[in-house]
Parts: structure tokens; C-alpha cells; sequence
């Protein structure tokens, strides 16, 4: 019989994948620490610096976001809909379509509300951007984009200037013009250069900066006067679908959803991404912030819309209900915030009580499916766009 | 033909969840028990079994999922429109009627996730079939298909026809009723897959995103240490407990829904529902009069005040009495240099240095001593987000200082009372007649409007008439 040499084992977090393992001792650029065994067996077979293995990477990623859901869901004392038990419910809501704009030949992919509360923006899949006064439904400006699938729309701030993109995967900025001599399309400014289709576009505070997103899985901020790219975000490990500018005091961060059912929130100066959460089943087509600022809401194609709070750093409400069974493609508040509307890829428009978690009505009309939603900046109408060629407001 | 992109290959059930969703329910449907009631329907002089009636559907639908009779209607159309079940009396129009229109539940086998994607081939195999069986019944967008296919298959067109004819001869050693479903569910499968021109084509997707996700994911080591970097940053992160955070959404909702116009209406009336734009008029950006509502909306948040610009201006009056006047003026300043054009960031530093900063400077910002210093230091290098921590620290000290005081203040309070409540616009007395829908001019047209300059009350001129 031979002797048997028993080691003493010792107990604990493992410091790299912090499971409750055997440890040994392990020492890394001259400090010790203790790594269970599988650990230190992978540490063992990396080189310094480079050549760590795509698997081991990639189970020290899985690993750091199990901790990180279970840090998460530490301070989860409550439901939404149990807090919202006190609250009143909404009455009967009769909302119908007010004005529809008639005008486009293809299907409408995107649309944006001008700051003075009447006038938008629609572009469509063959290429037409018009800007209509949608309280009179007449048409005022319309331009032919190079490009079809004009996929992304943004009026700007000051209401003198449109940008578009699509397939073209460029980002251009028209500023508009009355003069009947001048085609708009001679002063129009080439922006944004993506490599892969521009998905979705937004202006800052101002005229001279432009945030886009796009096919190759990048969002990036540009300055409008000179085309320079002011800094770009990466992180998302697909298209990124949509985008929306956080209504904060200190006004720095943004939004981003992807077909990799990540919503991203990132920091405009730093370029990095501060929170990203992952519990949708599907693309992500849209996201738009809580008016306060401290939320936000995601549509995606798995038929839920999900809310985030950024301060609990959570997933804090789901709006789904087994009879809606196709993607919601484009979501945004009411004013006070009570109000979600959805419009959804089988022609519907659902719309949630935000607290309660309930829906409160759904809306018919549209006859092929809603690619576009927002709500009108005072918050008296929202519109919807769709293939259907047409866009309705509803009050 | 389809219009638009061909739909992705791969694995369309992944790429289109609403599809195994939809077979869900089909089968769901199908249930022994509590499933729609089967019955068998007579065609002309062949019985048919296991159909339904289009009403019949409906109803289950409205029962299974509690919803209303025109939702469980809207769902059959859908579940119509993407084949999952036919009607048998005029397979040619995948309708919904719910009433006693029968139909039946279309086969696994042609379920659009099943079969897929179509084949170019299997559709000449099918049109050629039609054409042998009886000259003519190619309607005038199948014969265009058909001519079509026949140029661009025409290697392989033999093998078509053999196909066809194999097929045809199968399809006669069934019983009549067989026979029949058959076909029913063979058109019924491309219908769908290749629509008739003007009928909208269910499974169209926006490009691009049919190519797999998966495939456009740069797995390299630099993505997972990205993420490995993100997740401890975010494990050292302080986070709210969820009472609090939920908390403060109720009194937000609260506190806005009697502002909200989609929830609590508007005075005198939602210009969209009257046709009268007198609430975009009294509201507008630069008003002589506020309304009371956003009078107190001032009161909500220091950011509101700062977003009006008629709240902003009496904001400004009031720092002025106090002699802090150049401290909303730095802010707005910084916010110029920070969404201005790349161009104009070294003069506008310069510009606010010389005006705030500098020693001596005739609108001299008090900042803390180690805030000033760090701001001074980053000058040597101006970029658009050098002044931040100095418009923060301004920023705090206006709100948790002047601020409070001002919405105490006197003046505050009497714009308060001043404000009125507008009186609701009285019904029309002739409810068909449309109010004449006023335009108003593009603030393309309008000259740039000037930021309420700190020397005067609020800008000039009236909103849009």
C-alpha cells in the first residue's frame, strides 16, 4: 500500500469566477490570489496578454453576467403592478384616427414630429421623404432620396432642417427651402458614413449634431457642419435598430436596441457603455425613454415591450398578452408617462397602462403593419406610420 | 410576384417568432377537447371532415384569450392571411368570414416555417400542374409567373413537366376528397409564399435583418473583454432598491396627468379632435399670458422651468433682481458650446473664458476654487466638453439655491395667480361642419428665433397665429 498524500483544502469564492470551489493559491503578476481548479487550470494555459482562449473568455463573460444578474435581483423587493394597486384606473379610452396623410406610393418606414407640434416628417421604401402639416394634411416639402428603404427620419430642432438615411448607408441633411428655384436636393449634406444600412437618426439638442445608428452594429455622433465623426459607440454584437436621446439635466446619455436583444445605454462624451440589459427574446426595434428620464421602454419582435428602470439597473415591467403574437415595431409615452403605445407588425396599435401593466385599448386601421409611432411633442396626438403607404394621428 | 426582398433562408422560425407563435395557437385549436368543434362539410357531392366554421373560430379565439369579438376577428384574418387555415369554398381569398364559411386547418407539412423557403422549382412544378390538369385556370399573374420560370429554368423544364405529370398521376389514385384538400392546401401554401400582385405579402421582412444575427457578431476576444470590462464595472455600481424606484413613477404619473392631453384632455380643446388650433395658439413657445397648467409645471422640475422659454426668461428677471444673472447666462453659454458646431468650439471657449472665467471678467462665475482650477488647466486644450464639471457645479448651485427661492418668491407666486385656466371651446352647433383648419407658417420660413437674451422679458412676438 502506497502512501496518500492529502492536500488541505481550502473553501471559497474563487477570485476569478467567484463559484463556491476548492482554491488553491495562484499567483498573478506578483499577487496571490485563489483560484478553484478550474480556474488555475486555464490561467496555467494562457499565455501572458494574448492567446487566452475564445472559450475561457468567453465563460468568464458568461460567468461576471451571472453575478451581475444576481447582484441585480438583491435589491428587487417589489413588482410594479403590486405598487400600482392604489393607483386609479384609467377610464374607457376612445381614440381615433384625426388625420390621415395620404401621399406616399411605398411603404412608410419612419417618422418625426417638428418641435412647433404639427408639422413631421414620413420617408418611405421608394426613396420619398415628405414633410407635411399634418393638421391641414397638406404637403410642403418632398425630396427623392438616391436610395430606397429610406429606413431613418429626424426633423431638427430649429425646424429648418430634415436628415434621412437608409440603405444608402449614409446619413444626409437637407435644409428645407421655400424658394421654388432651388431643389433641395442641391444643398443637401452628406453626414454620417456607415458601413452597413442606417437604421435609425436623431439630432441632439441642436441643428449640428446627429446621432445615428446602423446595420454594422454601431452608433455614432457627428457634427453636421463638417461631417467629422465626434465619437462612436461599439458594443452591440449586431444591427443596432433603434436609438433615443435621454431627457436629462446634464443631457449625456442615449438608448441603443439591437438584433442582439441588448438595450445599451451609453455616455455621449466617453463613448462607453454604461448599462446594458438583456432579457428580451428578440430584435429590439424600438426604445424610447421614460419622460422623466429614469426609464425606459423597449418594443421588440418576441411581442413584449419591457421597461427598465436605470436606477434599480432592472428589468421592471413586461406589457405582453398571449393574443399579441407579432412584434412590436415602434413604442412611445404620453406626456405624464402613464400611457405606452405600441404599434405592433399585425396592423394593430395596443396601448398599456405603464403602471398597471394592463392594456387599455387597441387600435384598428392601419392595414398592412405599423413600422412607426411617436408621439406629437405637447403630447395632444401621436402618429403612426405603416406599409399601408399611409400615416394616421390619433387624438 | 412578392415585391420586396426575398425572404432569408435559414431558420425561419427563429428569425420569425410570430410564426411558432401562430402554430401554437393552430394546434391549440385542433385540440380533442377544448379545441374549435370539428365537423364534416359537404362540397358539392364529396364530404369533407374535420372543418370549421369561420365563426366558430371567432368564437373560441374570444374565449381562449378573453378579448373582444373584433380582436379574436382580427386574429382569425391573420391566422387566415398566413395560411394556417383555408376556407374550402373559395380557397382563392384568404378571408376570415365568421359565420358558417367553412374552413379547415392547413397541414404541417405546407406551414409556411415548415416548407421554406419556397422554391422556385416546387412553384413551377405547381404552376405546370395547374396548366396540364385544365388549360386556363392560370389566372393572368400565374401565366406571367409561369412564362417567367419557363425562360429562367428552361435547363431543367423537362424534369418540371415530368414532375407535374408523376405528381398528377399520384394525386388520381386518391379518393376524390383527399384529392380535394390537397389541392385546397397546396394553393392555400402559395398563396402565401407568392402573392397575387396588389395582395400585401405577409412575409415580407425589412432588409438586412433577415441575414442571422449571429453571423454579423464580431466573436472575437475583444468583444467578450468588452464585456468582461462592462461587467465589473457594472458589478461595483450602487443600484436603488425597486419600492423607490417604482415609487417615484406613481407620483411622476401622477403629478403629469393632469397635464397629459391624452389622459386628461386639454382646455379649450385638443386641436386635433376640434379642428381648432386656439391651444397651440395660447401655448405658444413665446406667449405674453402663460396658462395656469404650465405656470405650475415650472414648480415640477428645475428642468422644466429651464425648457419653457417663457419660464427661463422669468427665471432670468428674477436672478437678476438677486444679482445672479450671470450664472444662468454661463449655463447657457456652456450648453451652445456643447451642441455647437465642431468649428466654433475654440472661439466659444474663448468666448465664455474671456465674458465668465477669467479674473476680472465682467460677468465673473463664482466656482468652487478645485472646479476652477481643473477648468482652467483643461483651457489649454478646448474641446466641447471642457467646461462640464464648471456648467455642473453652476447648474446645482442655480438648483438647489435659486431656484427653490424663486418658486417662494413673489413674483412667482403672482404669475401663478395671474395665469387662467382657458374656458372649453362650445361644442359646434352643426357637428358635420368642418371648422376651417388654419395653416401656420414653417418655422423653415421664420428667421432663427434669438435665445430670451438676458436684458429683456420674454422674446418678441407671438407664437404661430
Amino acid at each position: 500500500m502506497c502512501d496518500q498524500t492529502f492536500l488541505a483544502n481550502v473553501f471559497g469564492s474563487c477570485d476569478k469566477c467567484f463559484k463556491q470551489r476548492a482554491l488553491r493559491p495562484v499567483f498573478k503578476k506578483s499577487q496571490q490570489l485563489s483560484y478553484c481548479s478550474t480556474c488555475a487550470e486555464i490561467m496555467a494555459t494562457e499565455a501572458l496578454h494574448e492567446n487566452e482562449t475564445l472559450a475561457s473568455l468567453k465563460s468568464e463573460a458568461e460567468s461576471l453576467k451571472g453575478k451581475l444578474e444576481e447582484e441585480r435581483a438583491k435589491l428587487h423587493d417589489v413588482e410594479l403592478h403590486q405598487v400600482a394597486e392604489r393607483v386609479e384606473a384609467l377610464g374607457q379610452f376612445v381614440m381615433k384616427t384625426r388625420r390621415t396623410l395620404k401621399g406616399h406610393g411605398n411603404k412608410v418606414l419612419c417618422m418625426d414630429w417638428c418641435k412647433d407640434k404639427r408639422r413631421i416628417v414620413s420617408s418611405s421604401q421608394d426613396g420619398k421623404v415628405i414633410v407635411w402639416d399634418s393638421f391641414t394634411t397638406n404637403k410642403e416639402h418632398a425630396v427623392t432620396m438616391p436610395c430606397t428603404w429610406v429606413m431613418a427620419c429626424a426633423y431638427a430642432p430649429s425646424g429648418c432642417a430634415i436628415a434621412c438615411g437608409g440603405l444608402d448607408n449614409k446619413c444626409s441633411v437637407y435644409p428645407l427651402t421655400f424658394d421654388k428655384n432651388e431643389n433641395m436636393a442641391a444643398k443637401k449634406k452628406s453626414v454620417a458614413m456607415h458601413t452597413n444600412y442606417l437604421s435609425a437618426c436623431s439630432f441632439t439638442n441642436s441643428d449640428m449634431q446627429i446621432l445615428t445608428a446602423s446595420g454594422d452594429g454601431t452608433c455614432a455622433l457627428w457634427d453636421v457642419e463638417s461631417g467629422q465623426l465626434l465619437q462612436s459607440f461599439h458594443g452591440h454584437g449586431a444591427d443596432v435598430l433603434c436609438l433615443d436621446l435621454a431627457p436629462s439635466e446634464t443631457g449625456n446619455t442615449f438608448v441603443s436596441g439591437g438584433c442582439d436583444k441588448k438595450a445599451m445605454v451609453w455616455d455621449m462624451r466617453s463613448g462607453q457603455c454604461v448599462q446594458a440589459f438583456e432579457t428580451h427574446e428578440s430584435d429590439i426595434n424600438s426604445v424610447r425613454y421614460y419622460p422623466s428620464g429614469d426609464a425606459f421602454a423597449s418594443g421588440s419582435d418576441d411581442a413584449t415591450c419591457r421597461l427598465y428602470d436605470l436606477r434599480a439597473d432592472r428589468e421592471v415591467a413586461i406589457y405582453s398578452k398571449e393574443s399579441i403574437i407579432f412584434g412590436a415595431s415602434s413604442v412611445d409615452f404620453s406626456l405624464s408617462g402613464r400611457l405606452l403605445f405600441a404599434g405592433y407588425n399585425d396592423y394593430t396599435i395596443n396601448v398599456w397602462d405603464v403602471l398597471k401593466g394592463s392594456r387599455v385599448s387597441i387600435l384598428f386601421g392601419h392595414e398592412n403593419r405599423v413600422s412607426t409611432l411617436r408621439v406629437s411633442p405637447d403630447g395632444t396626438a401621436f402618429c403612426s406610420g405603416s406599409w399601408d403607404h399611409t400615416l394616421r394621428v390619433w387624438a | 410576384m412578392a415585391a420586396g426582398p426575398a425572404p432569408p433562408p435559414g431558420r425561419p422560425r427563429a428569425q420569425m417568432p410570430h410564426l411558432r407563435k401562430m402554430e401554437r395557437v393552430v394546434v391549440s385549436m385542433q385540440d380533442p377537447d377544448q379545441g374549435v368543434k370539428m365537423r364534416s362539410q359537404r362540397l358539392l357531392v364529396t364530404v369533407i371532415p374535420h372543418a370549421v366554421t369561420g365563426g366558430d373560430v371567432v368564437q373560441w379565439l374570444t374565449q381562449k384569450f378573453c378579448i373582444s369579438e373584433e380582436e379574436a376577428r382580427h386574429l382569425g384574418a391573420v391566422l387566415v392571411q398566413h395560411g394556417y387555415i383555408y376556407p374550402l369554398r373559395d380557397p382563392r381569398s384568404l378571408v376570415l368570414r365568421p359565420d358558417e364559411t367553412p374552413y379547415r386547418f392547413q397541414t404541417p407539412y405546407f406551414w409556411t416555417s415548415t416548407l421554406w423557403p419556397a422554391a422556385e422549382l416546387d412553384y413551377a412544378i405547381y404552376l405546370a400542374k395547374k396548366n396540364i390538369r385544365k388549360q386556363g385556370t392560370l389566372v393572368d399573374y400565374e401565366k406571367e409567373c409561369y412564362d417567367r420560370l419557363h425562360t429562367k429554368i428552361n435547363h431543367a423544364w423537362d424534369l418540371v413537366l415530368m414532375q407535374a405529370r408523376e405528381q398528377l398521376r399520384a394525386a388520381k389514385q386518391r379518393r376524390k376528397g383527399d384529392r380535394l384538400v390537397i389541392a385546397c392546401q397546396e394553393q392555400t401554401y402559395w398563396l402565401v409564399n407568392r402573392p397575387p400582385p396588389g395582395a400585401p405579402s405577409v412575409l415580407e421582412q425589412s432588409p438586412g435583418r433577415g441575414s442571422c444575427a449571429a453571423s454579423r457578431v464580431h466573436m472575437r476576444g475583444d468583444f467578450y473583454k468588452q464585456e468582461i470590462e462592462y461587467c465589473r464595472r457594472a458589478l461595483g455600481r450602487t443600484r436603488v432598491k425597486s419600492s423607490v424606484c417604482l415609487e417615484a413613477y406613481l407620483s411622476f404619473c401622477g403629478q403629469r396627468g393632469p397635464h397629459d392631453p391624452l389622459v386628461s384632455g386639454c382646455l379649450p380643446s385638443n386641436p386635433w379632435i376640434s379642428d381648432d388650433d386656439a391651444y397651440w395658439v395660447m401655448n405658444a413657445p413665446t406667449v405674453v399670458a402663460p396658462t395656469k397648467l404650465r405656470v405650475e409645471r415650472w414648480g415640477f422640475s428645475f428642468r422644466e422651468l429651464l425648457e419653457d422659454p417663457v419660464g427661463r426668461a422669468h427665471f432670468m428677471d428674477f436672478l437678476g433682481k438677486e444679482f445672479s444673472g450671470e450664472n444662468l447666462s454661463f449655463w447657457e453659454a456652456c450648453e451652445e458650446l456643447r451642441y455647437g458646431a465642431q468649428a466654433q468650439v475654440p472661439t466659444l471657449v474663448d468666448a465664455v473664458y474671456q465674458q465668465f472665467l477669467a479674473p476680472g471678467a465682467a460677468r465673473w462665475v463664482n466656482i468652487d476654487s478645485r472646479t476652477m482650477e481643473r477648468t482652467l488647466e483643461g483651457l489649454c486644450q478646448p474641446h466641447r466638453y471642457v467646461l462640464d464639471d464648471a456648467q455642473l457645479h453652476i447648474y446645482m448651485l442655480m438648483k438647489k439655491d435659486s431656484y427653490p427661492r424663486f418658486l417662494k418668491s413673489d413674483m412667482y407666486k403672482g404669475l401663478l395667480a395671474e395665469a387662467g385656466i382657458p374656458l372649453e371651446t362650445k361644442k359646434r352647433v352643426f357637428p358635420f361642419s368642418r371648422r376651417p383648419r388654419h395653416s401656420s407658417p414653417s418655422p423653415a420660413l421664420l428667421p432663427t428665433p434669438v435665445e430670451p437674451t438676458a436684458a429683456g422679458g420674454p422674446g418678441g412676438g407671438d407664437g404661430v397665429a
